[in-house]
């Protein structure tokens, strides 16, 4: 009797799974499932590809190098910074309505953002508004630290290197400038507005600054850097943050401005404007451009050809290679073999 | 090297002198240079680890590995320099591997402790100061006084001191170590032998001298010197005096005897070699693959370095104004930094080295060996045994055995001999319920049979039961010293007898003698004694002519009870049947033929009358040419040839040697699935080579080679000559080699080439009168050959043991030679058929799995580290990561590693049935060909593919960095924000974590509840993580580059688009690929997945042999294969015939296949067309 209970103690049990018998479904890739398949999604795919192809070319874009780095443009005159301040105006006309919203972007090149010892050279505690960092920024954001001991505020080569350059844009109507208005909210991630940068809990704002120095490449502090609206001040002023939210590649785009407002509601209408630049940026040390875009957007986003082109070629590919299959399959067929 | 490190270990006591004195009872001498000897205890150690020494013990072993080591470094490197990824990235997953992995040895090391503590546990009685004592076999000293009771076996090496026999003689079998079955007399001193108690053996005064412990288990050299009445006698020890561990006593009742080689130290134990780590050809690859990878990692950081200062050179990419240095760096050498850059690069790029790779095989080697124990097609019903996994190290090595190596007695045959049928005078007999019955006769009346037993019959069994050398023991040994052994030998208590013998035949046959009423009762000197039908005589044994291989057979000369000289003589036909003069010589050789084609061992018996002059003439013959000093040999051929004619024939036996279920099926299979089977045996030519033939394993079509009885190596060489010659002659046959453990040595002294040259073009292979260490040897000549086979050795006893370990793989049978074979083997099975599905489906799944699983492993991380090295091209070099460090953390350890696991744990790319009944299919995944250098590139070049077209769809759709952020929300409209790098690495991530579990769940076929559960799990946590890792201030970091990143991404319908048309790109072409080969070209594997799973009709007809000849039919012609399985056996066999007879046209050539052609059921078109 006791034998019997050991016998079956030894025995494995028979269930599914140690028998290795668990249902299980069995696909197997042949031409009878696949080319159908192939040919839905290659129609799919050409579908959606000419949906984007379209909106795509309907978005119009206007660029614009104001470098200056040949002598022809009309800022060649600032390129070498002899001169603080130095402006210059860059004349332009639109032939057609660009449909609204319109955005204004600044775009720089051959600019590396996305160095890692230039990316970690911040301090996320001191953006978030956390004054024990003012006293002693993180070591990462040297050489952008101290300044004879004096600590930077904000710190480090991100916030160090802001894009200072600014514009205003002017529509001309028979002789006269009449300036385009120009919406900076909402231009940086709603995120890094509201939660990831904060200023310090200190009123008025200047006082949390105590003891500290601003980035030496700055004319102004940064409780300075717009005085006339505190929701845009400080380290949540959205110029700072869309610079601080470092580009991935070194040909980028930022946005500067949106223009929505008043008689640009539905874009920019055909016509002459002249843009007044404040050039301050250093580009020529690294041979870097500057230039400005004006465009308008779709559902799908900026201009880009390239994403409907995609699905164009691969879901015609994926016909084509559908009729391959097929020719194989007639010619190979398998499993009915004898 | 291993001794000294051993020694130094404190394991090995330094061994000072070529002698050991063993002092009897450890009674050291009060006076004179008596120096301390340390031996080793009694332990028994397979472990390879205690308590005190895992932890740095089995670091030590982990970071031996190269890619443990690699990622140390790597660790280590970060903690040192200023690196792009911080410590915590490489440092998680080494720790997260190093533990699992401990983990598993550490549960593996404590089941071989349970075991050794088993053995080392085991009772023993010691006689200690005056009495017996008992205690644990671990406890024993050399100089213990042991006393071993009948049928136990010895727990270290004794020399015999007494038994319980007057004579001090005892009986031995060392089936467990040698195989041999016979009973083996060992003696003890006389001076000794009479110490048969326990105060006795107190006053002896003994010591024992012996040379120091060596593995070879038939010498031993040795003196004792006893002190009696202050007298030192001194007597030599030989192999005789000594029992040795793990042989068991037998026929005796007890025995004393004083250890002298105990432990790690006995003869076994030296006999078994230290258990080398085995690796698979599976692990070989996969690290060869790793230092290619290692390669590519080094180029990529040396490329990166020299690209990064060949930028740098130019000032304005060095430091521009945005990007200054710091005082330190401007400081520091440039020697120094360039180190430190490519030290970076290196941490970059380290993870293209798959650093769970090792974990996930060892997770899915040790999970995945529980299917072999749980599978019920591996469960012996009789037996309750199931199979067992010693090492999960080697699953994926059971799909590629191409050489099999098996011992016969107890591995193919069940280690039980049955008399079957007879021939006397011309009728054929049949044993049924222990009569005889004549052919034809279907019911004997029940009590007339005896009646009935005619003249010659009754002589026939006599014969049987006097012409043999077995050897009788009593269960109870009390009775032998009750003086009248012959008192139990009548039919009733014939139970407490038991013959052994060293030919299992000749037992067989004496068994059978006796159950029919013709019982040998005992051998009394120079008297034999039978029963006939309850008759007692007595014969006296005159002469033996001893058995020898030339003349094939054995006699014995007797005077009868009535005084009559008679001689009865036994042997194998072809040295009896011409040598007869009267009988039934015609019929008998009939029938003997007959009885071979049955696959039973056949001798035949027969006697000669001598009248007394004759007699003395043969006595005297006999005497002169035993006595004789010059050509003593030649002599006594000359005499027994004179002897052994005129015989009159008596008939002839035959005994079945029981074959295990299905033996012949299995080697059948092995070789359908391209594996050579070599059988390796102890055993004597004959009785090898007709096991070989009953088995299957050789045919009687086959042409039979010998290498035989070599004795010089000249002779030997000229014969490999010979037979390679003929080989080359006649190779439309198909030849079996028999070779002879003397003569292989001498083959594999001088020789081995040609041997091997011999043995290849041979589709057989017996080797007999092997040595254990010759298995072993033959095992290791094969497996160094040029082309490395994967070899496979399976053996039951102790004997095999060497060979077991020898192998790549080794399988231990259940059976009854001891656990000594089991315990040392990687594999343990209850019977040898079952080598076919562990080899046909485990291995076959085992295989796939894993080479699926390597390959996978080596392409996710080239799709997961690529992006990274093309993004410093856009980047100025600066090691500036592309995805996050948790990203790059988790990859590996959460996101890609659970389908991964649970495909490689649960694929079948073809069902088990099919897998079964189809073993050419075998031959799809032989010589490692899922491994191949191409199928590695293929991967490898796939994974560089995806990666180009991550990072550069990714790069080309994002365009200067707003285009894709579409309207920031969806529904939002008026946004156009900025996409920043880490959303772009993000992306890049998000579709390479996609696309590589939809690349593993385009590879899995077999798609279970956990496979969909795990794939899909899979992509939806890294959504989930990503949204959760993302949405939070995390406060113990100090940058939180990655907040809200993920959300971004997903707001922007574009972004949607990208992920979906890059992941389509990446799989399409696969997919196109897969399905133009399937149908072009496609492999038997995937021939064979299209067939329905086989009902359970294929079930029951797996059971019989036609259903093999099936699946290979099957190969060829799928079409008919269903209604094949559905029945109709008989007539698609018969097919199957026709079909192999009309097409033996094959060509020279496909050498590859020559083994198929040694059976004759099976289509030669098959195997090639399969």
């Amino acid at each position: 009797m006791v034998k019997e209970e050991e016998d079956s103690s030894n025995r494995p049990d028979n269930t599914a799974f140690t028998q290795q018998r668990l249902p299980a479904w069995q696909p197997i890739l042949s031409a009878g499932i696949v080319i159908p398949g192939f040919v839905l999604i290659g129609l799919a795919f050409i579908g959606i590809g000419v949906g984007l192809f379209l909106t795509s070319r309907d978005i119009q874009v206007l660029e614009m190098d104001y470098t200056g780095a040949d002598g022809s443009s009309p800022c060649s005159v600032c390129y070498n910074l002899a001169d603080k301040n130095c402006v210059c105006t860059m004349s332009f006309s639109i032939d057609s309505l660009i449909k609204g919203p319109v955005f204004f972007y600044y775009g720089l090149t051959n600019y590396f953002q996305n160095q890692r010892r230039y990316g970690v050279s911040r301090d996320d505690k001191q953006l978030y508004g956390d004054t024990s960092n003012f006293a002693s920024p993180n070591s990462e954001c040297a050489p952008y630290q101290y300044i004879s001991n004096v600590p930077i505020v904000p710190c480090g080569s991100v916030a160090n290197s802001m894009f200072n350059d600014t514009f205003e844009l002017f529509k001309n109507v028979n002789g006269q400038s009449l300036p385009v208005p120009l919406d900076g909210k909402g231009i940086a991630w709603w995120t890094d507005y509201n939660v990831k940068f904060q200023n310090p809990n200190v009123t008025p704002l200047i006082n949390a600054f105590n003891g500290t120095v601003r980035p030496p490449f700055w004319s102004k502090n940064v409780y300075e850097l717009d005085t006339t609206d505190a929701s845009n001040n400080g380290f949540i002023n959205q110029d700072f943050l869309v610079w601080m939210r470092r580009a991935a590649l070194p040909d980028f785009r930022k946005l500067y401005r949106r223009i929505t407002d008043g008689d640009y509601s539905a874009g920019l209408p055909a016509g002459n404007y002249s843009l007044k630049i404040h050039y301050n940026y250093p580009v020529n040390g690294f041979g870097g451009k500057k230039k400005v875009v004006f465009s308008n957007v779709s559902w799908m986003g900026g201009k880009n050809e390239f994403l409907g082109i995609a699905y164009l070629v691969i879901g015609s590919l994926c016909v084509v290679m559908s009729v391959v299959m097929l020719i194989v399959y007639a010619k190979f067929k398998f499993p009915e073999d004898n | 090297m291993l001794r000294w490190i051993r020694q130094q270990l404190g394991f090995d006591p330094p061994h000072q002198s070529d002698t050991r004195t063993v002092y009897v009872a450890n009674r050291f001498p009060q006076h004179g240079h008596y120096i301390p000897q340390r031996f080793a205890d009694n332990r028994i150690i397979s472990s390879k680890y205690t308590v005190w020494n895992f932890v740095p013990k089995n670091l030590f072993e982990q970071f031996r590995r190269i890619a443990n080591f690699y990622f140390l470094i790597i660790f280590l490197v970060q903690l040192m320099i200023d690196t792009p990824t911080s410590p915590v990235t490489s440092g998680l997953p080494l720790f997260f591997v190093i533990t699992v992995t401990a983990i598993k040895q550490g549960y593996e090391d404590w089941l071989r402790h349970k075991a050794d503590n088993e053995v080392n546990g085991a009772p023993v009685f010691v006689v200690r100061s005056g009495c017996l004592v008992q205690t644990r076999s671990k406890n024993i000293r050399v100089g213990d006084i042991v006393r071993v009771a009948k049928d136990e076996t010895f727990p270290a090496d004794l020399a015999l001191l007494s038994s319980d026999r007057v004579d001090g003689t005892c009986h031995i079998t060392t089936a467990s170590l040698d195989g041999e079955t016979n009973l083996k007399t060992h003696f003890s001193v006389p001076e000794t032998s009479v110490c048969q108690s326990v105060s006795q053996l107190e006053a002896l005064q003994a010591v024992v001298e012996c040379h120091q412990p060596e593995a070879d288990l038939y010498r031993f050299v040795g003196r004792i010197t006893v002190t009696q009445h202050g007298e030192e006698i001194v007597r030599p020890l030989g192999p005789e005096n000594l029992l040795l561990r793990g042989a068991r006593l037998k026929n005796t009742k007890e025995i004393f005897g004083v250890a002298v080689y105990t432990g790690m130290e006995s003869k076994m134990a030296l006999n078994y070699k230290c258990k080398s780590q085995k690796r698979s050809a599976v692990e070989k690859s996969m690290n060869t693959f790793l230092l290619i990878y290692l390669g590519i990692l080094l180029s990529e950081a040396v490329l990166s370095t020299i690209l990064k200062y060949a930028w740098q050179a130019e000032d304005k990419w060095d430091e521009p104004f945005y990007n200054q240095k710091t005082e330190q760096e401007k400081n520091s050498s440039s020697i120094l930094k360039f180190i430190s850059d490519f030290l970076a690069f290196l941490v970059l790029y380290n993870f293209i080295i798959p650093i769970s790779l090792y974990v996930t095989v060892e997770m899915q080697k040790f999970l995945g060996s529980f299917f072999i124990g749980w599978d019920l097609d591996l469960y012996h019903e009789e037996s309750d045994q199931k199979a067992q996994v010693n090492t999960s190290d080697l699953n994926e090595e059971l799909g590629q055995v191409e050489y099999v190596f098996t011992d016969k007695t107890g591995t193919l045959t069940e280690n039980e001999m049955r008399f079957q049928e007879c021939s006397i005078n011309g009728v054929k007999y049949r044993e049924v319920n222990g009569k005889l019955v004549p052919e034809g006769l279907t019911e004997d009346s029940p009590d007339g049979s005896t009646a009935h037993l005619m003249g010659e019959e009754v002589l026939f069994l006599q014969a049987v039961s006097l012409c043999h050398t077995v050897q009788i023991s009593y269960d109870q040994a009390d009775c032998l010293v009750g003086g009248d052994p012959f008192s139990h030998a009548n039919g009733f208590s014939s139970s407490s007898m038991e013959y052994y013998a060293s030919s299992p035949d000749e037992k067989a046959l004496v068994e059978a003698a006796k159950r029919i009423g013709v019982a040998f009762t005992g051998r009394n000197g120079e008297t034999m004694e039978i029963k006939t039908f309850g008759k007692c005589e007595k014969y006296k044994l005159l002469h033996v002519l001893e058995f020898d291989p030339n003349r094939r057979r054995m006699s014995v000369i007797l005077q009868t009870p009535s005084g009559g000289k008679l001689l009865f003589t036994k042997g194998a036909e072809s040295a009896i049947l011409p040598f007869s003069s009267s009988g039934e010589i015609e019929k008998t050789r009939l029938h003997v033929d007959e009885f071979a084609l049955k696959g039973m061992r056949t001798l035949v018996v027969a006697c000669r009358h001598f009248s007394p002059e004759e007699y003395i003439d043969v006595d005297k013959r006999l005497t002169a040419a035993r006595t004789a000093l010059q050509q003593r040999e030649e002599r006594l051929q000359e005499a027994f040839s004179h002897i052994e004619r005129d015989l009159q024939l008596l008939g002839a036996t035959a005994v079945e040697d029981k074959l295990q279920d299905k033996v012949q099926e299995t080697i059948e299979a092995l070789r359908l699935a391209g594996i050579k089977v070599w059988v390796l045996t102890g055993d004597k030519h004959e009785t090898a080579v007709s096991v070989s033939l009953s088995c299957g394993h050789f045919h009687r079509t086959m042409n039979i080679l010998e290498l035989l009885q070599q004795r010089s190596d000249n002779e030997c060489a000229e014969q490999l000559r010979r037979l390679a010659r003929r080989i080359k002659d006649d190779h439309v046959i198909q030849h079996g080699l028999v070779v002879d453990g003397a003569s292989l040595s001498l083959a594999l002294r001088e020789h081995e080439k040609l041997f091997m040259e011999v043995c290849k073009n041979c589709s057989a292979v017996l080797c007999c009168r092997m040595a254990p260490l010759q298995k072993a040897k033959v095992v290791r000549l094969l497996k160094t050959s040029p082309e490395k086979p994967i070899t496979l050795a399976v053996g039951d006893g102790a004997n095999d043991v060497g060979m077991i370990q020898e192998a790549h793989v080794g399988i231990g049978i259940m059976g009854k030679e001891g656990r000594q074979a089991v315990r040392n083997s990687d594999y343990a099975i209850a019977r040898f058929k079952f080598l076919a599905k562990l080899l046909l489906v485990h291995g076959h799944f085992y295989y796939i799995r894993i080479a699926t699983l390597v390959q996978y492993f080596f392409y996710k991380n080239v799709c997961f580290i690529t992006p990274q090295f093309l993004y410093q091209f856009f980047c100025l070099f600066s090691q500036q990561t592309l995805y996050d460090s948790v990203y790059l953390t988790l990859y590996n350890i959460c996101f890609t590693s659970l389908p991964i696991l649970v495909y490689s744990l649960f694929e079948q790319l073809v069902h088990p049935h099919v897998l079964q009944s189809k073993p050419g299919l075998y031959r799809d995944i032989s010589r490692n060909s899922l491994l191949s250098f191409r199928t590695f590139l293929y991967w490898t070049l796939l994974g560089f593919c995806h990666a180009f077209v991550f990072f550069f769809g990714s790069y080309i759709l994002m365009g200067e960095d707003t285009t894709l952020m579409g309207n920031g929300q969806i529904l939002r409209a008026n946004r156009q924000l900025m996409f920043g790098n880490w959303t772009f690495g993000t992306l890049v991530f998000t579709v390479m974590v996609v696309t590589v579990t939809l690349k593993l769940a385009l590879e899995t076929h077999f798609w279970t509840w956990m496979n969909h559960f795990v794939t899909w799990g899979s992509i939806a946590f890294y959504f989930i993580f990503s949204l959760f890792y993302g949405g939070i201030i995390w406060p113990f970091l100090h940058t939180q580059d990655m907040y809200f990143v993920f959300v971004q991404l997903l707001s922007s319908g574009s972004a949607w688009f990208a992920i979906i048309i890059m992941v389509i790109t990446c799989l399409f072409p696969d997919v196109v690929k897969k399905v133009i080969y399937r149908h072009m070209l496609p492999t038997s594997t995937q021939k064979s997945q299209s067939l329905p799973a086989p009902q359970t009709q294929a079930l029951s007809c797996m059971e019989s042999l036609c259903c093999y000849q099936h699946g290979q039919s099957g190969c060829s012609r799928l079409a008919g294969l269903l209604e094949q399985m559905s029945g109709r056996c008989t007539a698609s066999v018969n097919n199957c015939h026709a079909s192999s007879r009309n097409n033996r046209s094959w060509s020279d050539t496909e050498t590859f296949y020559s083994n198929d052609r040694s059976i004759l059921t099976l289509s030669p078109i098959e195997s090639t067309h399969c």
